[in-house]
């Protein structure tokens, strides 16, 4: 391997590293040999115009791909410290999934109580025991900063919620059951500016504890919480560096046209 | 100056094509009232023959000769039995393959050709089921012209209902959560038991209750397999008093249900016969709205829960 050369304790800042990533939709190819690295604890945003494939690479790190058929992954994605290739056939998506969760662009409750909700990734693994199940859904939902709004009504529909409070509900949810990685894909394009702030808050205060990747369309948004940030066009991806570096100093000339609004 | 009379125009041109809102309104109602006026019609001529018959006796009594005592006991009795065996056989089967078809079938031209097959079955004339039920139940399988032989006959009838009613409602449900239950690391039959099953519950009993409303009504495959006309006993009970308490003996026993009763009156020379026809036409018409008035609200109560 390539990386024996780095030392340890370069490695171990790395959450994961994407090596030569293609990836198909049947015959379209929608990623083309992308290399990159997730920092461990840090947030990294994927941004470029509508179908530059941001989306596409993100669902490539849960493995939602494998939902559908006739899709096909080249390359890897390692992650750190077991240095497992997610996308190798050998690895279950679902063990994947249970590592890394999801938080979606739409908030998607389940037809459930908020505490069914949260609960559920936890049932998923088997825990029945009610003292951990309420223990960990009170720390998620107090981790994504929801808490105190819903404490006295827990057992109502998640429905009842207000869309930035679903989302978040959608937060703990995936929090809950303690993922190595936090995917969002554009998790604040349905929502008011308010309930964005809000969100977006959260997500600045979950880095201590989880490595984050987030897909964002809105640029400003990148520069506010992001540690990383890359830029991806046409599938591929076109600059990666540190998210001051990438909107004030990018060394590529289409980065630069891009963040400035000439284009896109 | 110029502008009122554009104006003017505009309205006219409006008030021309509200002539049509109201055409169109005229028929709708009176293509609505030919459906609604011919079924107050029937109704209500059966409640003026039958009304006078339906006393307790009538639903208490074995068919007789004279008409004054005949009742309806051991057609509904009969009905009854049938349903629940068609139920029971109609939707495990239908559901599963409904969902087997909806989240676990590949999408191929096999798994196509069995889509148009199902479809195409709902619409197949209910005595071809009659002369399977006969061939296959009945003698393959030696059922005999009995209550359980008459609830598969049903059932095969209405599990294309089932299915495609299944399959409508998993399709409602939106990607979004399936995507939700997958990304937490569910698998396939988790995702199933723990969210399509039930929240496509709703449209899924609704279909089974608009399946077994029309079962309930069907003569022809049921004088097919050879149910009696003229029956005056009831099947064992599926209840006993000595161990194992449950008995099944009443799959096995002959039966006659509701149409066929009524079909038989119907038949009868005597005018008091007619009058007994429309009583348990009045039974039968009153079940199925039942039948209707219940899936109505149970999909109303339990989609009260499910916005999406």
């Amino acid at each position: 391997m390539k990386n024996k050369s780095m030392s340890n304790s370069e490695l171990i800042q790395y959450k994961s590293e994407v090596k030569d990533l293609s990836f198909y939709y049947g015959e379209f190819n929608a990623l083309r040999n992308i290399d990159m690295v997730l920092h461990d604890k840090q947030i990294t945003a994927l941004i470029g115009p509508s179908g530059c494939g941001k989306s596409t690479f993100l669902r490539c790190f849960n493995r939602m791909h494998d939902l559908y058929p006739g899709n096909r992954y080249q390359g890897e994605i390692i992650l750190h410290p077991d240095d497992v290739n997610i996308l190798s056939e050998n690895v279950d998506p679902i063990e994947v999934r249970m590592r890394i969760s999801m938080v979606f662009q739409k908030p998607n409750p389940f037809p459930k109580s908020i505490y069914e909700n949260v609960a559920y990734g936890l049932r998923v693994r088997g825990i029945k025991q009610r003292a951990i199940l309420d223990e960990k859904v009170e720390a998620a939902l107090r981790n994504a900063a929801l808490w105190d709004e819903v404490k006295d009504r827990i057992h109502e529909l998640a429905f009842n919620l207000s869309g930035g409070q679903q989302q978040r509900m959608c937060i703990a949810r995936a929090l809950a059951t303690d993922p190595e990685i936090l995917l969002f894909d554009e998790p604040t394009s349905a929502l008011d500016p308010i309930a964005t702030a809000s969100i977006e808050e959260l997500i600045t205060d979950l880095k201590n504890k989880v490595t984050i990747l987030i897909v964002t369309h809105n640029m400003q948004q990148a520069a506010r919480v992001s540690d990383y940030t890359a830029y991806m066009y046409l599938g591929e991806l076109i600059e990666f560096d540190v998210t001051d570096t990438i909107f004030i100093k990018p060394k590529n000339k289409q980065t630069e046209d891009y963040i400035t609004g000439r284009f896109g | 100056m110029k502008t009122d009379k554009k104006l003017e125009e505009i309205r006219a041109i409006i008030a021309h094509h509200k002539r049509w809102d109201l055409i169109f309104l005229v028929t709708g109602i009176l293509a609505l009232m030919i459906a609604v006026l011919t079924f107050v019609a029937l109704f209500s001529h059966m409640l003026v023959d039958g009304a006078p018959r339906l006393t307790w006796s009538f639903f208490t009594s074995f068919p007789s000769r004279h008409a004054e005592s005949a009742g309806i006991l051991s057609a509904w009795v009969g009905t009854t039995l049938v349903m629940i065996v068609t139920a029971l056989s109609a939707v495990p089967l239908g559901i599963g393959a409904g969902v087997y078809l909806e989240e676990y079938a590949p999408k191929n031209l096999f798994t196509e050709i069995i889509e148009i097959n199902v479809t195409n079955l709902a619409g197949v004339p209910s005595i071809i089921y009659g002369l399977l039920a006969l061939g296959l139940f009945v003698h393959q399988l030696s059922l005999g012209h009995s209550i359980l032989a008459a609830g598969l006959a049903l059932a095969l009838l209405i599990l294309p209902i089932v299915i495609l009613a299944t399959r409508e409602a998993i399709r409602s449900i939106p990607i979004s959560i399936r995507e939700g239950s997958y990304a937490l690391g569910a698998t396939k039959w988790q995702t199933v038991s723990d969210h399509i099953l039930p929240y496509s519950a709703p449209g899924i009993l609704t279909g089974v209750i608009i399946g077994l409303a029309r079962a309930i009504g069907e003569t022809a495959p049921i004088i097919t397999i050879g149910a009696l006309t003229f029956i005056a006993f009831l099947p064992p009970s599926p209840v006993q008093e000595e161990f194992p308490y449950l008995s099944f003996e009443w799959l096995m026993a002959p039966f006659t249900v509701m149409p066929i009763q009524m079909f038989n009156w119907v038949s009868r020379p005597e005018e008091e016969f007619q009058f007994n026809a429309a009583a348990a036409g009045l039974v039968l018409v009153v079940m199925t709205l039942a039948m209707n008035g219940l899936a109505i609200y149970l999909r109303y109560r339990m989609r009260k829960k499910i916005k999406w």
